[in-house]
């Protein structure tokens, strides 16, 4: 690497980028009890997102979704001895700092949940705990980085149980990834000002490739093929909302998304993850949502 | 001389790189049948839970414990490290048995409590960097195992035979000593 990002050697930012990278290849599962956060360890989920509700009942039931309650987040926690993850509104740097002195291992900040601020995110360079962001394209991406995120997730359409919008944003993300990579030098200062994203990690993904956080896909993931699909468009892990515990058998259904998300590159193995399965969710076509009605638009 | 990963989940990158970075070729090794072909193996941080689980599922935890420290030299970070042990505590979990040691997972608490810090090993003079994430304490050895770091007193870089275990990430830093010394463990040439 030519040069370094002036925050990649804090040894703070080093252990938040670590505990990523031990996710790498794994299952993150929605749980909203210590039973399901059970059944998503024994099924080898390598970490869980405690919340209050599944994305896919915050969109039936509406009100305002919040940070799910201490209660339950430490229940989770005594119930499992994997990472447990748990989101914060975006911009609710209170909240965040609640998860915190709760001691969770990652704060998803998340546009699940109803956002309280529409102007700022979090700045998370200010937190000890690793935050991982959603994002649709790679400006969001690397502004999310900007302020301390180290991860990103797609954003996909939570809660929809379709893989279309995950696959945009996985594509988006990685397309243009490959397109800076061929720019000249001069080019990448026009690059920063289109994707509205700061000039040094711009610089760090044209010579790179790739970002300089783990790069996950979430939002839609409900069958083993379409965790196998993410992983082979480029995510480096796999987050299940609501797909596992609102499927028919949620114990089968998680030990075979994360089997064909470890093996994503060999069909023979996904099909054996695919056979013998209940009920997926249903799943919304997410044209006929109304703009409104979409999560994905939450945040910048 | 091939060096196999076990590449089901986890920081299995980033031991390819830095094994790589010394000369040595490397294979990732997710079935059974991946084994055949590798001289040595390293398993990766991550879950221990979720990799112990595909090691069972796949039919990889027999192979292994039988053929660990004898004709496979075996390099364990972290969950890997734990994976290893003969006693596993907090809770009690299955493990290959290698080396002769009882681990305590998640001893120092969740992530808040990750840091990274220096520390002297018995392989140079000169203090190497050592990122923990989540870690694991080696809370007992037996007679058969060779400490090679200490942090607050506790082991955190073991040896027995073939087999090398740590409890933080070196293939998280630039710093290839432990990595170097696990490539001579396996051309047998301490």
């Amino acid at each position: 690497m030519a040069e370094e990002l002036t925050f990649s050697t804090d040894p703070q930012w080093r252990v938040k980028v670590g505990l990523a990278e031990m996710l790498k290849g794994g299952v993150i599962m929605d749980v909203t009890n210590a039973d399901q956060a059970r059944i998503a360890e024994k099924a080898g989920a390598c970490a869980v997102m405690a919340l209050e509700r599944v994305p896919a009942d915050i969109r039936k039931e509406g009100g305002v979704a919040r940070m799910a309650s201490p209660k339950i987040i430490r229940e989770i926690q005594a119930a499992v001895t994997i990472p447990v993850m748990a989101k914060a509104r975006i911009g609710h740097f209170a909240e965040a700092q609640v998860l915190e002195a709760l001691a969770v291992d990652f704060i998803d900040e998340s546009e699940v949940l109803t956002p309280a601020d529409e102007e700022n995110h979090i700045w998370k360079q200010s937190f000890r705990i690793p935050f991982v962001c959603g994002a649709r394209n790679l400006g969001e991406a690397l502004r999310r980085i900007a302020e301390g995120a180290a991860m990103i997730r797609t954003k996909g359409e939570a809660g929809s149980g379709n893989i279309v919008e995950a696959v945009r944003h996985m594509r988006a993300i990685v397309g243009e990834m490959k397109r800076l990579t061929l720019l000249g030098e001069e080019e990448l200062i026009g690059a920063s000002k289109q994707l509205g994203a700061p000039l040094d990690l711009v610089r760090w993904v044209a010579r790179n490739g790739k970002l300089p956080v783990p790069n996950f896909s979430a939002g839609g993931v409900a069958t083993p093929a379409d965790a196998a699909l993410v992983v082979q468009l480029g995510a480096e892990a796999v987050f299940v909302g609501s797909g596992v515990f609102k499927s028919s058998d949620p114990e089968r259904r998680a030990h075979a998304i994360v089997k064909a998300t470890t093996h994503a590159r060999d069909p023979k193995v996904v099909l054996e993850a695919s056979e013998e399965l209940g009920e997926a969710m249903k799943g919304l076509d997410v044209r006929q949502l109304d703009e409104k009605e979409l999560l994905q638009t939450r945040g910048w | 001389m091939k060096i196999g990963i076990l590449a089901v989940q986890g920081d299995f990158e980033a031991h390819q790189k830095m094994i790589e970075r010394l000369g040595a070729e490397t294979a990732f090794v997710k079935a059974a049948a991946d084994l055949e072909a590798v001289d040595a193996l390293v398993l990766p941080g991550g879950e221990s839970t979720t990799q112990l689980q595909f090691l069972n599922d796949e039919g990889l935890f027999q192979p292994i414990a039988e053929r660990g420290g004898k004709t496979l030299p075996i390099f364990g970070t972290c969950a890997g490290a734990i994976l290893l042990a003969k006693e596993v505590k907090n809770p009690a979990q299955a493990s290959l048995g290698l080396v002769d040691m009882t681990v305590v997972r998640n001893a120092y608490g969740p992530q808040i409590e990750s840091c990274v810090t220096r520390g002297i090993t018995t392989l140079s003079d000169q203090p190497i960097e050592m990122v923990f994430i989540r870690a694991p304490m080696i809370e007992r050895v037996g007679p058969g195992v060779e400490v090679m770091a200490r942090r607050d007193d506790k082991p955190i870089l073991v040896r027995q035979g073939r087999i090398l275990a740590a409890t933080f990430h070196p293939e998280l830093t630039e710093d290839a000593t432990i990595h170097s010394y696990f490539l001579k463990l396996v051309r047998d040439e301490r």
